[in-house]
């Protein structure tokens, strides 16, 4: 892929490309019973890691190993930085375990973000799937800093159940204000559920966006991306005005250890963010 | 074939004088790496001397075989490429990235010193030079630059010896990487055996490379010489054991993410990775942390690792490509046209390891053959 296509300036690490610089978790917060927010602060004084939304580190557990995380804090402000992710694995169950005080190596940032100039004087529609809302709050944060470059925003969110739901209190906020429309769905209600049912795609119909000039964001599980590409590209949102952030496997994020190649790409540099027009006919193929 | 040029004029060093060339590297500080027996194979190590050299003996290659045979002569570089390309050296197939011990309040990491002893390479082939290129391109060439590779790379001394015949598995002629080298080298041979005499042509091909030719005792080739060469470089493309029709390759395969032969092939292929180990180019890599028993002390390690694998492409979920279909049509179609994106170079060089060190004696040539000719317009 032509490195020049993407935006131009993007924030790169300061330190040498494969060694963590030790952060120091300021702060846990359990976002629900698997999924959690660390906020962390450098060591040996400020030395701030200025991001895109969009963009991930490198987390490393002292002896136990390294694993690409997307940034979910804001973007605006230089502390702390805020990582959210599940436990699925033998790292993230050992983050899991770290308390206020602990130490995290950290190398980055690496990868695109979200393309936020391309959105300017249009409407705006993100869509989460899940953990999926992780990579796209800090460009929740930028937009909302940046209010009045934007038209309409609209926020789809959906996950499994009520209790899936991340960043609650932010969720709050963002339902309460008048220009943002936030709407959230989960697939399975309990018992108190007032909000929608069902998958978040259902929602990319009746959303309040102009889909002749709107910029789509969207980060979700694979499959979950698909079938709201497909709604959004229904209502008219065309493929070059729609974005994604892929997951693939990453041991290195700076190219040279070659397994999360998609395609002639490469995830960790060439995206994790992509143009869908870019990567749409890859997405058609099984197994790639 | 061009002729000689006049103000450089062919030179040749005896057969009788090769010794001189180590004496002269070691002079030099450099530790020389070459081609020697060992195991049953010709494999590249660090040599004392040219009678560590496969001297006599050649090899015999073929989908999935591999035989030593003794030559009738007494030829230094009589063979083709071995097992081993020069990779291990520039990008070791284990290195340490950092260590990392446990202090009081957290922990440090400790960056790691490289060690990048000079090495001169000898016996490189024309097909090799061009994998290193390749390779430079991958480590040197992007947005983050390998600096440990660097170091390795800046401090060898490439003596390439142009091949004299080809294997049985070899293609370069079709690749465009060879068999003749024509760039990218310090010092070139090119051996000559007939008629009793045993020299080799060299030439210089850098600056370092002619200080160290000047160092050596050498003297003008005769007519006779430069055309035995010749004829040793024309022996060998005409007898490629194999071919690649490379037109149109990258859209070819872009074209057939499902074509019938990827289930063909998966049911052939072992998914062990032996053709990503022995390739000269393939450059993936894990990242692996390690820590002691007691838990005070850590390393990272990074070490050469395979699309073959399942774990390769594990996420959340599992494998992108829990199939051997899906893994054998990533490894095919990265090496012979998404490389062609990511580096504007094939990632082949036609040196034939893949399919002689198969052990189902898969053959891309084939494969890509296969699916050429049955491909939807």
């Amino acid at each position: 892929m032509d490195p020049t296509i993407e935006s131009p300036a993007r924030p790169q690490p300061a330190t040498e490309p494969m060694l963590p610089d030790p952060w120091r978790v300021e702060r846990v917060h359990a976002e629900t019973a698997d999924t959690f927010s660390l906020e962390l602060t450098p060591v040996g004084g400020p030395r701030p890691l200025a991001f895109s939304p969009g963009q991930f580190n490198m987390l490393y557990v002292f002896g136990v190993g390294e694993v690409p995380i997307s940034i979910s804090g804001n973007p605006e402000i230089e502390s702390p930085l805020v990582h959210t992710t599940r436990i699925v694995g033998t790292v993230t169950r050992a983050m899991g375990k770290l308390k206020a005080g602990d130490l995290l190596g950290v190398r980055g940032p690496y990868g695109s973000g979200w393309p936020v100039d391309a959105a300017k004087g249009r409407d705006v529609v993100i869509v989460a799937g899940g953990l999926g809302l992780a990579p796209l709050r800090p460009l929740i944060h930028h937009l909302l800093a940046h209010r009045a470059d934007y038209r309409e925003i609209a926020l789809l969110y959906g996950t499994r159940t009520p209790q899936d739901r991340i960043f609650r209190a932010d969720l709050r906020r963002w339902t309460a204000r008048r220009d943002l429309q936030a709407q959230v769905t989960v697939d399975r209600a309990v018992s108190g559920w007032t909000g929608h049912v069902g998958v978040v795609t259902k929602l990319v119909a009746h959303a309040p966006f102009d889909p002749s000039n709107t910029v789509a964001f969207v980060c979700g599980p694979e499959v979950m991306m698909r079938f709201t590409l497909q709604e959004l590209q229904r209502r008219g949102v065309p493929p070059e005005r729609s974005h994604l952030s892929l997951e693939r496997n990453m041991k290195c994020a700076i190219g040279f250890c070659g397994h999360c190649q998609y395609g002639s790409m490469f995830v960790c540099k060439d995206g994790p963010v992509f143009r869908y027009d870019r990567v749409r006919s890859l997405m058609k193929v099984r197994e790639l | 074939m061009k002729p000689p040029d006049p103000c450089r004029p062919a030179t040749v060093l005896e057969r009788a004088d090769f010794p001189r060339l180590f004496e002269v590297l070691a002079g030099r500080g450099y530790q020389v790496v070459g081609p020697t027996v060992r195991d049953g194979a010709i494999v590249y190590d660090a040599l004392d001397g040219p009678e560590q050299l496969p001297a006599g003996w050649t090899d015999e290659q073929d989908g999935g075989t591999y035989r030593l045979k003794r030559r009738a002569d007494a030829a230094l570089f009589g063979y083709v490429v071995g097992p081993h390309s020069w990779k291990k050296f520039l990008f070791p197939p284990e290195q340490r990235v950092f260590r990392a011990h446990r202090t009081a309040d957290g922990f440090e990491v400790l960056p790691e010193e490289v060690a990048a002893p000079k090495l001169a390479f000898l016996g490189v082939r024309s097909c090799e030079l061009h994998a290193i290129a390749i390779q430079d391109r991958v480590f040197l060439g992007g947005r983050f630059v390998d600096a440990a590779y660097q170091l390795r790379r800046a401090n060898a001394f490439l003596i390439a010896v142009n091949c004299g015949q080809a294997g049985g598995t070899c293609f370069c002629a079709s690749m465009h990487t060879g068999p003749k080298a024509t760039t990218g080298y310090d010092l070139a041979l090119t051996e000559i055996l007939e008629n009793g005499r045993h020299a080799f042509l060299i030439e210089a091909g850098s600056a370092t490379g002619a200080e160290v030719l000047a160092e050596l005792p050498h003297h003008p080739a005769t007519a006779a010489d430069t055309t035995a060469a010749e004829a040793a470089t024309a022996r060998a493309t005409a007898h490629m054991g194999r071919s690649l029709d490379t037109r149109g390759i990258k859209d070819l395969l872009y074209r057939n993410p499902d074509h019938p032969r990827w289930k063909d092939v998966a049911d052939r292929c072992l998914s062990c990775a032996n053709c990503t180990m022995v390739c000269p180019t393939c450059f993936c890599s894990n990242v692996e942390d390690v820590t002691d028993l007691t838990g005070e002390h850590a390393e990272r390690w990074r070490k050469w690792d395979s699309c073959f694998t399942l774990s390769f492409s594990h996420v959340t979920g599992g494998a992108v490509r829990p199939t051997v279909k899906a893994r054998y049509r990533q490894w095919l179609t990265h090496k012979l046209a998404s490389w062609i994106d990511q580096f504007g170079t094939s990632g082949c060089v036609g040196c034939g390891r893949c399919i002689t060190w198969c052990p189902v004696a898969i053959d891309l040539t084939e494969e890509v053959r296969a699916i050429r000719e049955s491909s939807p317009a």
